[in-house]
């Protein structure tokens, strides 16, 4: 199957393309970009005119629910790369269970799904997972979800195992004592409204304990979801220590604060929570400088689970489809290119990810493509969400940036052209 | 955003939280509790104010005594009134909060007097009501969490205004756990929005909540500085299950820094009363001799508390949404 999109607007951050060029697609690979390859013939013409083709969007974190359903919500976000947690349903810790996840989203065909692999058996922090089986069926990268690790002595036995066979540990950096009774960023709006606060501390001690173990085993380290300020200085100064340590920040934190809780707003119930605008700014500036990469840490809830009173209701917002426009809406605000804007969606996350053959439109990079109108509004509505999550604070809203196609591995999966 | 607790034309529908409420409201609501305090006094105790409403009394966590002031204020306006002990009904059985509510809504009940263990509860109802067009039904927070008790602090209020005359020049203090207390929050709120111009917070670091100083009041960790030239002096419960343990090392020693003696009160002006929300702890939060002294006015606060509750309920009778 030979394709050409045509007449499109190509922006390949990682080779720091902006330009009118057409796209080449054969064999599920890219063939080429500008002029056609020798003896091209295309099965099919894409006509991309007055649109973006960038690589198609990497998540790094996103639950499922019904995995048709949400993959199909993917790719009607342009994303093409989606890695899930561990614990979205029975701890991932046998090979059959990542064995069957990766099977059943390959014959959908959508997105392609990267399980990460529970880091210890059943996800108690206690005994290791074990790894190296979990690799080979299919597990990216090793983790405890939402789980914590109590144990010390275990989490660096757990960095030690990780780091001899040059896997990377995904962690979600939040002191468990710290956080496990509250439910909100523990500053003026907790105060205010009497929730149980979650301090920065809780992030940064747990980053500090991380970062300690990283450069001592070697291990590569991933933090997932970073919320605070505090705690993307100390990763920016761990990089430039040399520390192999990445980061991520849900895109809603970019957005949001403490103050967007309102009266009692569940659909602001995130975790981690929102914290203070100096905060959001601090995201917003680690993320321009490409110390952390996004995710939109989709979490589609039934309604039933935010009808409760805060500190009752599940945190998370659904978020695939609301990725790439609120990843635009931030570089505009930002006065950032759309290069620079799509960096940390397409590149950056494959960088993460060690995928050279991902999130770029090189010769050789798989043919994952998202076709998008970058100006185009559209309201965010329970209707107009593909993922049976409707749980979004931004419902209502009317945001710019609407997916129009998108191809994985040379095939198109979603078509609103 | 919209008020929830206010209607199109500024009155107030709800009495959720003290706070987002102006002067003029917090006033009407003094004034008003004036009036009944007189009928209080009577021989025949009932107005006819609230004939023929059904007030519902819901009570997700026990509290006797707040549940009976509402109940006597509710039948002082000849109210019907309903409790409901809902910790030990249908939501143990996995009913929702909203389905309950959906439920009483269907027994034709104008007013929910809701008290919560989360903070935020009645803000869920009160939403819930007008997503379910129950424009006739008002929702008064008798509690909720760690957010709000504004009956509580009404009552505060009327008992200074009544000893003070007036906010505009008082220095007043809060003593004691004000991270768990939703009486401490409500009182601040509505002391800063009724001019006090010097709000003090008194307690251990552990106590007190992060950015305190942002809700407009001035932090103190030690009690004999804090309370110097007070006008009023407002001492919070310690719940027994804060004194042994992370929060504080004993209830000795609580009492000690944190626990009012006529010595520390003697740092206060002269004329300075004393205020407690009740039950009171004696020996640890505050003294025997403070509490039956001739500055404690904690059995008037009482005593208003009804006039405040039936000021609050008659006043939401009178305004629809």
């Amino acid at each position: 199957m030979k394709i050409v999109i045509k007449n499109g607007r190509l922006i390949d951050p990682k080779h720091q393309i902006d330009a009118r060029q057409d796209l080449f697609l054969a064999e599920g690979r890219v063939a080429g970009t500008g002029q056609a390859p020798v003896g091209f013939t295309p099965d099919q013409v894409i006509d991309a005119s007055g649109l973006v083709v960038c690589p198609g969007l990497i998540d790094l974190s996103a639950r499922l629910g019904r995995l048709e359903n949400e993959l199909e919500a993917a790719v009607a976000g342009g994303i093409t790369t989606l890695v899930c947690p561990p614990d979205m349903g029975p701890p991932l810790d046998e090979p059959e269970l990542a064995e069957r996840l990766v099977r059943q989203a390959a014959d959908l065909g959508l997105a392609r799904v990267l399980p990460l692999g529970a880091l210890t058996q059943k996800l108690e922090g206690e005994k290791l997972a074990e790894m190296a089986t979990l690799k080979k069926a299919g597990c990216i990268a090793f983790s405890q979800g939402k789980r914590p690790i109590l144990d010390t002595q275990a989490l660096l036995r757990a960095f030690e195992y990780a780091a001899t066979f040059g896997f990377a540990i995904w962690l979600q950096p939040q002191d468990y004592y710290l956080s496990r009774d509250g439910f909100a960023h523990d500053g003026e709006v907790a105060a205010r409204l009497g929730l149980t606060g979650i301090p920065v501390s809780a992030e940064t001690v747990a980053i500090a304990t991380y970062l300690t173990l990283a450069a001592d085993t070697g291990v590569r380290l991933h933090l997932r979801r970073l919320s605070s300020a505090a705690g993307m200085a100390m990763v920016a100064r761990a990089q430039a220590d040399g520390v192999a340590v990445t980061c991520d920040v849900d895109i809603h934190h970019l957005h949001l604060c403490e103050h967007d809780i309102g009266f009692f707003d569940t659909n602001a119930r995130f975790d981690p929570p929102l914290r203070s605008q100096r905060d959001r700014e601090g995201l917003c500036a680690g993320v321009a400088a490409g110390t952390a990469v996004l995710c939109s840490d989709h979490t589609p809830l039934d309604q039933d689970h935010k009808l409760m009173p805060f500190g009752e209701a599940r945190p998370g917002a659904t978020g695939l489809e609301l990725l790439l426009p609120l990843t635009l809406k931030w570089a505009q605000a930002g006065k950032l290119s759309l290069t620079a804007a799509l960096a940390p969606i397409t590149s950056g996350p494959a960088a993460i990810l060690g995928r050279d053959d991902l999130g770029h439109l090189a010769p050789g990079a798989r043919a994952d493509v998202c076709l998008f109108a970058p100006e185009e509004p559209w309201q965010v509505t329970a209707a107009s969400l593909k993922s049976a999550g409707k749980n979004t604070p931004f419902l209502g809203y009317e945001l710019a940036g609407r997916t129009k196609a998108t191809l994985v591995g040379g095939r198109p999966v979603f078509n609103a052209l | 955003m919209l008020n929830p607790q206010l209607n199109e034309n500024g009155e107030l529908i709800h009495l959720l939280s003290t706070e987002g409420l102006p002067r003029s409201i917090l006033t009407h609501i003094l004034d008003t509790a004036a009036t009944f305090v007189g009928i209080t006094d009577r021989e025949v105790k009932k107005v006819p104010l609230l004939r023929g409403k059904s007030v519902f009394n819901l009570f997700f966590e026990n509290s006797t005594r707040t549940r009976t002031t509402f109940e006597i204020a509710a039948k002082r306006l000849s109210a019907d009134v309903l409790n409901l002990d809902i910790t030990r009904s249908s939501t143990a059985k996995g009913e929702t909060l909203l389905d309950t509510i959906d439920n009483l809504c269907a027994m034709h009940a104008d007013m929910f007097v809701v008290r919560h263990a989360s903070s935020g509860a009645p803000y869920l109802i009160a939403e819930h009501l007008k997503k379910r067009g129950r424009k006739d039904i008002h929702v008064v927070n008798a509690g909720d969490g760690r957010h709000a008790h504004p009956t509580q602090g009404l009552l505060d209020m009327y008992t200074i205004r009544h000893f003070k005359q007036n906010f505009e020049n008082l220095t007043v203090a809060i003593v004691g756990d004000i991270l768990h207390s939703r009486v401490a929050r409500s009182d601040i709120h509505a002391l800063t929005t009724l001019g006090v111009p010097e709000v003090r917070a008194i307690g251990p670091q552990t106590l007190l909540p992060a950015d305190l100083a942002r809700m407009g009041v001035q932090v103190y960790h030690d009690m004999n500085d804090g309370l110097k030239g007070c006008d009023v002096v407002i001492m919070l419960r310690l719940q027994n299950e804060r004194m042994n343990g992370a929060l504080l090392p004993s209830a000795g020693e609580y009492f000690k820094h944190y626990g009012l003696t006529p010595e520390k009160l003697a740092l206060a002006k002269p004329d300075a009363i004393v205020m407690h929300p009740g039950p009171m702890n004696r020996g640890v939060e505050i003294d025997s001799d403070v509490a039956d002294g001739p500055q404690a006015v904690i059995l008037n606060q009482v005593t208003f508390g009804i006039a405040v509750r039936m000021a609050v309920m008659s006043i939401l009778a009178g305004n629809s949404q």
